[in-house]
């Protein structure tokens, strides 16, 4: 008996584990069946991308300007030892354009915007928002959630374009402005490596997964909190941690994928 | 009506119960089937069971008052009823549709015309209060913003807080976000609408409005209206009808009249408010000593 | 009406700075530029030895970028790398005795295909093949040619 339980409680945490999934999917498949709701009603994505996408610009632009200058120094270091400082265009571009970028920006999307969508849906059950919704005979998962995640999912993209965008020029300008590398070489060099399908596009469509796994697990954490301010802050906690970790895991996956040959 | 209260159709099976006094005459009033009717209601939630084989009707055009200790499972009905929760067994039928059969479509055509003032009253925080009581109508009703403003208004006049249009709910009180909630419950002026506690939290001005409100509303609006109130006299004085509900089951039901004068200790207890009686006032526990002797009790 | 109005314009600036954004991506830091300005026609090259020439390497001649490598493939024959080179549209006129080298961008920088104008008046066309090419220096034979001389000189 005493044996046996350490044993039972991993299989129920495993089968709780599995239901969450399951529970998971379900909602993942009726917030998609919004979709053709939402179109009617553009208004309520625009809000979404507002507050998801607009009020994370500053930290992304800041972010991606600063992580580009610090690639730019310690690469300007690494590669002048070598005498290959003019690579240095291709060091910082491709690391932002195909890991850095996308893998960053949503680390901070997650931290920024799936923990108050979270706690902002989490709050909402728990003041009975959404079965008050539910009365009046508006689907909470069709008009809530269903605008935050393709919020989140366009978002995404947008705001990785823009953090490897300016984390390029942030390299650039520690690069070449300040340590003189040359300007032409710098670019003429990154255009030469940094290629548009292999690079650019790959690293957009992993923002895209990212997007929807972030708002996703954001989302669903809010929705399947224990209705309680503990719970609310329980699941919020919980939905960075996922979120976190399942970026960098699929991050892994994909670039095994995208780059892997 | 006389004194038809429309009874289970089976009062037998569900009211074997000693205390249950039927106090009204089982009348089938075949002309004006019941606007509810629950039948073998069986409803457990956490392994706790809440109802078990409960028959209930609620009658057109009435004003239905369903009272009981706090935690019987008032709000919980409420919900079975608005098809949120689904029952383990029986069944619900609101006008002739059996709610927990019906396809979400048709579910939310019935919820449109169901109004719920919910006990936490759950107004959209992000939304002004005239945005709150406009959001039913702008849903489903196409109107112009003139007469859906001039409507709102009024909805608001009705509680008294037209001047409270433009706040914020986290900037109302909670009898203020209460008579909000209300005026968005009737804003798509329902067949029926179900009140869960009105009247807690209001000071006697504003509780002597709401009463003749919801009397007023019923009657002017052709409304059916359900009540779950702890208040007692004010209930009864606007209620057509009462159930009494205590431990999952029916212990009173009958005009408001009969049930005040009814003999049942049970009733008698909750009705006059005595600490001691047949009703238990403590959640099922183990007696108090052995909990805090810390030899009672679980393990 | 105010906020939501503004709201709808700064979502606007903020999709048209993210398209702008990847704008700056594709056109200024990866070779879509290049890829797009039509494309150009190919040659071909032989190399005994073609070091660490990848493709999407520059194919530059005087330094100035003309065009990338296609493809490399292996000639089981004459056990060459047979590269093809794309070179862009706008550089029509490479004359046929064009020498082609592999060279080094640095020291451990990356390897590139150098091409040395000749004097010829015909130029080279879609699919001809340059035929005077000199391979990748190796670091290692180099230092080992370097140390045969030594030791040769030594003996001596
Ligand atoms: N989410 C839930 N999970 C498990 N049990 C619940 C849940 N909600 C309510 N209950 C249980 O259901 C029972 C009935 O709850 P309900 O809210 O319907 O009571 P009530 O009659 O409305 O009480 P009150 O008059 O205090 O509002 C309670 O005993 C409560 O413990
Ligand atoms: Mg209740």
């Amino acid at each position: 008996m005493m044996l046996l339980e350490p044993l039972a409680r991993l299989g129920r945490s495993g089968l709780a584990a599995l239901a969450g999934i399951g529970r998971a999917n379900l909602l993942l498949a009726a917030i998609v069946a919004g979709l053709p709701e939402l179109l009617l009603k553009p208004r309520l994505l625009i809000a979404q991308l507002y507050s998801i996408g607009v009020l994370s610009v500053l930290i992304i632009a800041v972010s991606g300007f600063f992580v580009g200058m610090v690639l730019g120094l310690q690469g300007y270091y690494v590669l002048s030892q070598f005498g290959a400082a003019e690579s240095l265009g291709i060091m910082v571009a491709a690391s932002l354009v195909r890991e850095l970028g996308p893998v960053v920006t949503a680390l901070l999307v997650a931290g920024r915007a799936g923990s108050a969508l979270t706690a902002e849906i989490g709050l909402m059950k728990a003041t009975e928002q959404l079965s008050a919704l539910e009365m009046m005979a508006v689907d909470p998962v069709r008009r809530i959630l269903t605008p935050r995640f393709f919020g989140g999912v366009l978002a995404m993209p947008l705001l990785a374009a823009m953090f490897s965008a300016l984390g390029v020029l942030g390299g650039w300008f520690v690069g070449v402005g300040l340590l003189g590398v040359d300007d032409g070489a710098f670019w003429g060099q990154t255009q030469a490596k940094v290629d548009f399908r292999e690079d650019v596009l790959n690293g957009v469509i992993k923002s895209i997964v990212f997007g929807v796994v972030v708002t996703w697990i954001a989302l669903f954490q809010g929705y399947d909190a224990t209705p309680t301010s503990a719970g609310v802050s329980r699941a919020t906690t919980r939905s960075v941690v996922h979120a976190a970790l399942a970026v960098l895991a699929l991050d892994f996956v994909l670039t095994a994928l995208m780059f892997g040959d | 009506m006389g004194n038809g209260l429309p009874a289970a159709a089976n009062p037998g099976s569900a009211l074997g119960n000693a205390d249950a006094t039927t106090a009204g005459t089982v009348s089938d009033d075949a002309a004006a089937p019941p606007l509810v009717r629950i039948r073998g209601l069986r409803f457990a939630r956490a392994g706790k069971v809440i109802f078990d084989g409960m028959d209930l009707d609620i009658p057109r055009g009435a004003v239905t008052a369903i009272m009981g200790p706090s935690g019987t499972g008032k709000t919980t009905l409420l919900k079975l009823i608005a098809g949120q929760l689904a029952p383990q067994a029986g069944s619900i039928v609101v006008d002739d549709e059996d709610v927990h059969c019906l396809s979400r479509r048709r579910l939310y055509a019935l919820r449109t015309r169901m109004g719920m003032l919910f006990q936490s009253g759950a107004l959209l925080g992000d939304l002004s209060v005239f945005d709150n009581v406009a959001y039913p109508l702008r849903e489903h009703a196409r109107l112009p913003a003139a007469l859906l403003r001039r409507l709102v208004l009024l909805k608001l006049e009705a509680v008294g807080l037209r001047g409270a249009a433009y706040l914020m709910p986290a900037q109302l009180s909670g009898g203020m976000a209460r008579r909000v909630a209300l005026a968005r419950a009737v804003a798509l002026d329902p067949m029926m609408v179900m009140y869960d506690e009105p009247f807690t939290g209001q000071d006697p001005i504003s509780m002597g409005v709401l009463v003749s409100l919801v009397r007023h509303l019923n009657d002017a609006g052709g409304l059916s209206s359900i009540i779950v109130s702890h208040d007692v006299p004010e209930t009864l004085s606007i209620a057509d009808y009462v159930y009494v509900i205590a431990e999952g089951r029916i212990i009173c039901r009958g005009t408001s009249a009969q049930v005040s004068t009814d003999p049942g200790p049970r009733v008698r207890q909750f009705l006059d408010g005595q600490p001691d009686g047949p009703v238990r006032f403590h959640y099922p526990a183990p007696p108090l000593a052995d909990d805090l002797l810390g030899n009672g009790g679980r393990r | 009406m105010g906020t939501t109005r503004t709201t709808e314009i700064l979502v606007g600036a903020f999709i048209a700075a993210g398209c702008l954004a990847l704008f700056f991506l594709a056109m200024r830091v990866s070779n879509l530029s290049a890829a797009a300005n039509g494309d150009g026609y190919a040659l071909m090259a032989r190399f005994d030895n073609i070091g660490s020439l990848k493709v999407r390497s520059p194919v530059s001649m005087a330094g100035v970028r003309l065009g990338r490598v296609e493809a490399i493939t292996f000639d089981q024959d004459s056990y060459q790398a047979v590269v093809t080179l794309r070179i862009d549209a706008g550089y029509d006129r490479i004359p046929a005795d064009t020498f082609a080298n592999i060279y080094t961008a640095g020291l451990l920088g990356e390897q590139y295909v150098a091409l040395d104008p000749g004097g010829s008046p015909d130029y080279l066309g879609d699919g001809d093949q340059i035929e005077h090419t000199q391979s990748a220096l190796v670091l290692e034979r180099m230092i080992g040619q370097f140390l045969f001389n030594k030791a040769a000189e030594g003996s001596e």
